[in-house]
C-alpha cells in the first residue's frame, strides 16, 4: 500500500521538474508509493495509410487542394451574391436573401479552408510526436541573484531607502496625483442633487391623466370596471426630457368594484368611484409593472415576478419588491376628465439610499 | 524562394526575428479535444473584432431623437434614438449589415460560452495548479470582461429590451448604500434614461473594455507559452516534458484551420438564425414591456439571483434605505465569483503542495475538487434556471410561487446533492480504474474451471493503458503537528479540517507490488 513520505524526500519519483539547484519544493501532503508503476515511455509510432500508400497520399493531396478551391469559389460566390441579391427598400424578403446568400458564400469560403488545413495537418504532415523538456518556471539561482543585484544597485544609486524624505514624498505625490481625475468626473451629471430630483414627478394638482401613447385625456365615465389604462401626464411630449419624465410618471389606471376596494381611511378620497391610479414603475428595480390580472386584481411585474394587490393599495403579495406601488391621488375635473390631485406622496420606482431621508 | 529568403533576411537584419522563430517555431503543443475550448474563445473573439469593426462604420451611438425614415415600414415615422435608427439601417439598408450584426451577436454568445467551458476544463483537470494560478486569475478577469462587453454591446441599439436591461441596472445601482444614487446619476448623466448613457457605453464597449481585454488576453497567452501547456497523463508523458506536435507546421495548420472553421460556423449560424430582432421590440420607452423576454444567456444567473430573494428584504434604518433585496443577491454572486477566482490558492493551501504540476488530472482522480466544481455548476445552473421562472411557470402550468420556492430550496440543496453524488461517482470510477489496472478488462467470456466453478476471463491491459490509469497524484489528509513553539494555531486546525474533508476518502493508485501479488484471485 501507499505509504506517506514525509518531508523533503517526497517530491520524488517523476513529480518535480528540473531544478537549477533551487531548493526542492515541498510536496505538501502528497503521497508517493515506493513501488509505483514506472512510465513505460512513448508507445511505438503507428504509420497512417497516407504514410504507407502513395495512392492514398495523392488522394489526400487532391482533397486538400479541392477544399481550397471550393473556398475560392465560396469567396467569389459571396461577392456575386452581394451584387445579385441587393436590398430592395421595404422588401423584407430581399434582406433575408441578401443575408442568406452572402452568408452562405462566406461560409463556403471559410469552412473548407479550415477543414482543408486541418485535413492536411492530420493526414499529410508528419504525425510523429515530439518531446520537449520543461524547465522550472523559477529563474536559475544565478539569474535570480542578478535580478536582486539590479534592485540593490538601483536602490544604492538612487538612495531610495536611504533618502527617506524623497521616498516618502514621492509616495505621497503618487498617491495624490490621481485625485483630480476622480474629481473631474463630477460633471458627468448636472449640478442638481439626484435625491431631490428622484423624489418628484411631472404630476401636479390638476394635471390630466392621458392615454399612453396618444395623449388623449380620459373621461372617468369611459373607465369601465375591470379595465386597465396605461397613463401618462398631460403635456409629457412637450417636456424637456420626455423619456426621463415618463420613466417616473408612468401610471396604471384601473377601475374595481368599489365593494372590493379596501382603502385606508386617509386615502379614501384618492380614488374616484372605484377608479385608482398607481405608479407603473416597479418598486424593486424599476421595470414597468404591466400585467394586470383582472379577476384577482393583481399586478405582476414581468422582470422578477413581484405581485401587487390593487385592491389593497398595491401591497406586495409576492416577489422581491418590498414596497407597495405609490398611489397617485386622482379626482375628476369640471369636464369629467380624470386629473391628479397632486404629485405622488412618496418617491416612485426603485429604492435609493436617501429615499426616506 | 530567393525572394522569401531575401525578405526574411531583410526583416531579421532589422528585428532579430530569427531568434524568436528559433525559440517558438518548433514549440511543442500537446493535443486533446478539450484543449480546443480556449481556442474557440480566442477565435470567436477575433470574429467579434472583425464583425464589430464593420459595425462601427455604420453605427451612430447617439441618443438624440430622430424620426425613423429607413426601409423597415412598420417603424417608419416613429421617434427613436439615432442609435436605434442606425441599428435598423444596418439591418435593413446595408447589404451584409444584418449578417454582420448577427455574426457579431452569435460570436459574442459563443465567446462567453467557450470561456466558461474552457474554465470548467481547466478547473476539472486541475490545470490551475502551480505555476498557473496567476493565469487562472487572468482568465477569470477575461471572463468578467467578456460579460461586461456582452452587456454593454447588448445595450447599444437602445431598443425596448436593452433599455429595460439598463433600467434594471439603474435600479440595482440605486440600491447600493451611500453611493448608489450618485453612481446611477453620474452614469446616466442625470435621471434615467437621459441622453448620454449609450455614447458612454459605446466608448466602454469599443475602446476601454477591448483595450483591457486584449492586454489581458496577450498576457494570458504569453503565460501559456512561458508555462507551456499541460498534458494529460499518458505513456511517455511526464511532469518534466511536453509531448505533442510542433507549432510549425502541424499545430499552426490545425489551429489556423480551426479558426476558419469557427469563423465559418458562426457565419453559417448567422445566415440562418435570427438573433436580437430589435425591430420587433421597438425603440426604448420606459412604459411598455412584454412578458417572457430573456436577457442574453450569460446575464441569466444575475437576473435569477434577483428573482429568488424572498419578499420583504428592504429596511429603513436611521432614515436610510437598505435594499437587501438587491444587496444580498449581489453579495452572494460576488462571493461566488471571488471563490472561483481564488480557488487555486485555497487548494494549494490545503495540499501544501509547492511543486509545479504540468499533468492535467482526470476529474475522477481529484474527487473532492470535482465534487466542488459540480456543486458550483449546480449553484450557477439553479440561478440561471431562475431567470426563466416565469417561462417555466407558464409552460408547465405551475404557480410562479411554487416555481420560486422550489428553486430557492434547490439553490441550497442542489449543490449539496451534486457534491455528494459526484464524489461517490468519482470514487467508484477510481475503484474501477484500479480493478482494470490490476485485473484487466472484463472480457465477457465465462469459462468453467476443472473444479466446476465458473470464472470470467479478464483481458489484461497493456502497460501503456495501465499507465494512464495508475499515474495520478495521491494526497493524504494533513496531520496536525505542533509548530516550533509547540502550539497548534487556528489556521493549522482549519487547514487540517479542510485537508481531511478533501482527502479522507481516497483511492490510492495501484502499485507494482499489488499487481504482482493480486494479479490473479
Ligand atoms: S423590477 Fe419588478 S420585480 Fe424586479
Amino acid at each position: 500500500m501507499a505509504k506517506q513520505d514525509n518531508g523533503e524526500s517526497s517530491a520524488a519519483a517523476g513529480s518535480a521538474v528540473e531544478n537549477h539547484g533551487a531548493p526542492k519544493a515541498s510536496s505538501g501532503t502528497a503521497v508517493v508509493a515506493s513501488d509505483a508503476f514506472t512510465n513505460p515511455g512513448l508507445p511505438p509510432h503507428q504509420p497512417r495509410v497516407t504514410d504507407v500508400d502513395p495512392a492514398k497520399e495523392r488522394q489526400a493531396t487532391r482533397r486538400v487542394g479541392g477544399l481550397f478551391l471550393v473556398s475560392i469559389l465560396g469567396s467569389i460566390f459571396a461577392i456575386v451574391a452581394y451584387i445579385v441579391f441587393p436590398i430592395v427598400p421595404g422588401d423584407m424578403l430581399s434582406v433575408r436573401l441578401n443575408t442568406l446568400f452572402l452568408g452562405l458564400g462566406i461560409t463556403l469560403a471559410l469552412i473548407p479552408l479550415g477543414i482543408g488545413a486541418i485535413y492536411w495537418a492530420k493526414n499529410l504532415m508528419s504525425n510523429h510526436e515530439h518531446v520537449e523538456m520543461r524547465h522550472s518556471t523559477r529563474g536559475t539561482e544565478e539569474t535570480r541573484a542578478a535580478a536582486a543585484r539590479v534592485f540593490t544597485l538601483g536602490n544604492e544609486e538612487s538612495g531610495f531607502t536611504r533618502r527617506k524624505l524623497i521616498r516618502n514624498s514621492l509616495i505621497g505625490a503618487l498617491a495624490v496625483f490621481p485625485l483630480p481625475a476622480i474629481v473631474m468626473f463630477r460633471d458627468l451629471a448636472p449640478a442638481e442633487n439626484p435625491a431631490t430630483l428622484f423624489k418628484h414627478t411631472m404630476w401636479d394638482e390638476g394635471t390630466r391623466l392621458t392615454l399612453d401613447p396618444s395623449g388623449a385625456p380620459i373621461r372617468a365615465a369611459d373607465v369601465t370596471i375591470g379595465s386597465v389604462f396605461h397613463v401618462i401626464p398631460e403635456g409629457l411630449e412637450e417636456a424637456e426630457h420626455p423619456l426621463d419624465e415618463k420613466a417616473k410618471a408612468a401610471v396604471l389606471l384601473m377601475r374595481l368594484d368599489p365593494e372590493e376596494l379596501n382603502e385606508a381611511e386617509d386615502r379614501k378620497d384618492w380614488s374616484y368611484d372605484g377608479i385608482v391610479a398607481y405608479s407603473k414603475i416597479c418598486t424593486h428595480v424599476g421595470c414597468p409593472v404591466a400585467l394586470y390580472e383582472q379577476h384577482t386584481h393583481h399586478l405582476l411585474c414581468p422582470c422578477h415576478q413581484s405581485e401587487f394587490d390593487v385592491a389593497n393599495h398595491c401591497e406586495v403579495i409576492f416577489g422581491p419588491a418590498k414596497r407597495p406601488l405609490p398611489q397617485l391621488p386622482i379626482a375628476v375635473d369640471s369636464e369629467g376628465y380624470l386629473v391628479a390631485q397632486s404629485d405622488f406622496h412618496e418617491p416612485v420606482g426603485p429604492s435609493f439610499w436617501e429615499r426616506s431621508a | 524562394m530567393r525572394f522569401t529568403n531575401a525578405a526574411a533576411s531583410y526583416i531579421d537584419e532589422r528585428t532579430s526575428i530569427s531568434g524568436a522563430v528559433r525559440e517558438l517555431g518548433r514549440k511543442i503543443f500537446p493535443d486533446h479535444w478539450s484543449f480546443m475550448l480556449g481556442e474557440v474563445a480566442l477565435y470567436s473573439f477575433v470574429v467579434i473584432l472583425i464583425s464589430g469593426t464593420f459595425l462601427t462604420f455604420f453605427f451612430d451611438p447617439s441618443m438624440s431623437h430622430v424620426h425613423y425614415e429607413g426601409s423597415y415600414a412598420p417603424l417608419r415615422g416613429i421617434e427613436m434614438s439615432a442609435a436605434m435608427a442606425s441599428t435598423l439601417d444596418i439591418s435593413f439598408d446595408i447589404r451584409g449589415g444584418l449578417l454582420m450584426r448577427q455574426v457579431h451577436h452569435w460570436a459574442a454568445l459563443l465567446f462567453v460560452a467557450s470561456i466558461g467551458l474552457h474554465m470548467l476544463r481547466v478547473f476539472f483537470t486541475g490545470a490551475f495548479r502551480k505555476p498557473r494560478e496567476i493565469n487562472w486569475v487572468i482568465g477569470f478577469v477575461l471572463f468578467i470582461l467578456a460579460m461586461a462587453e456582452g452587456f454593454t454591446g447588448y445595450s447599444l441599439p437602445d431598443d425596448l429590451l436593452s433599455g429595460n436591461g439598463l433600467r434594471i441596472i439603474d435600479g440595482m445601482l440605486k440600491g447600493f448604500p451611500i453611493v448608489g444614487t450618485w453612481i446611477s446619476y453620474l452614469l446616466f448623466g442625470g435621471e434615467f434614461p437621459g441622453l448620454v448613457v449609450i455614447p458612454r457605453l459605446f466608448v466602454l464597449h469599443i475602446m476601454l473594455l477591448p483595450a483591457i481585454l486584449i492586454a489581458a488576453l496577450g498576457l494570458h497567452l504569453l503565460l501559456m507559452v512561458i508555462n507551456k501547456h499541460t498534458q494529460f497523463a499518458g505513456p511517455g508523458r511526464t511532469n518534466e516534458n511536453v509531448v505533442g506536435v510542433p507549432v510549425m507546421p502541424v499545430f499552426a495548420a490545425k489551429a489556423g484551420g480551426f479558426f476558419f472553421v469557427v469563423f465559418g460556423v458562426l457565419v453559417l449560424i448567422a445566415s440562418f438564425f435570427q438573433i436580437n430582432p430589435i425591430w420587433n421590440y421597438g425603440p426604448y420607452d420606459p412604459s411598455p414591456v412584454s412578458a417572457g423576454t430573456q436577457p442574453d444567456w450569460y446575464i441569466g444567473f444575475a437576473d435569477g439571483a434577483l428573482r429568488l430573494v424572498p419578499p420583504g428584504w428592504e429596511f429603513v434604518l436611521w432614515g436610510w434605505t437598505f435594499s437587501f433585496n438587491i444587496l444580498v443577491p449581489v453579495a452572494i454572486l460576488g462571493l461566488f465569483i471571488v471563490i472561483v477566482a481564488i480557488y487555486p490558492f485555497i487548494e494549494a493551501w490545503v495540499t501544501g503542495d509547492k511543486r509545479e504540476h504540468h499533468i492535467a488530472e482526470r476529474p475522477r482522480n481529484a474527487p473532492t475538487r470535482t465534487a466542488i466544481g459540480a456543486a458550483g455548476v449546480t449553484f450557477y445552473a439553479v440561478l440561471w434556471a431562475a431567470a426563466s421562472s416565469d417561462l417555466m411557470a407558464t409552460h408547465f402550468r405551475l404557480s410562479i410561487e411554487g416555481v420560486i420556492h422550489t428553486l430557492q430550496a434547490l439553490l441550497f440543496l442542489g449543490p449539496l446533492i451534486a457534491f455528494l453524488v459526484t464524489k461517490r461517482v468519482c470514487l467508484a470510477l477510481q475503484k474501477k480504474d484500479r480493478e482494470i489496472a490490476l485485473h484487466g478488462y472484463e472480457s465477457g467470456r465465462i469459462v468453467r474451471l476443472p473444479g466446476g466453478e465458473y470464472v470470467e476471463v479478464h483481458q489484461p491491459v497493456s502497460e501503456y493503458e495501465r499507465w494512464r490509469l495508475v499515474s495520478y497524484e495521491d494526497y493524504a489528509p494533513l496531520m496536525i503537528r505542533p509548530n516550533d513553539q509547540g502550539r497548534i494555531t487556528l489556521g493549522m486546525r482549519m487547514r487540517a479540517a479542510l485537508s481531511r474533508w478533501f482527502f479522507e476518502d481516497r483511492i490510492s493508485p495501484a502499485t507494482k507490488g499489488e499487481l504482482e501479488q493480486g494479479g490473479h484471485h
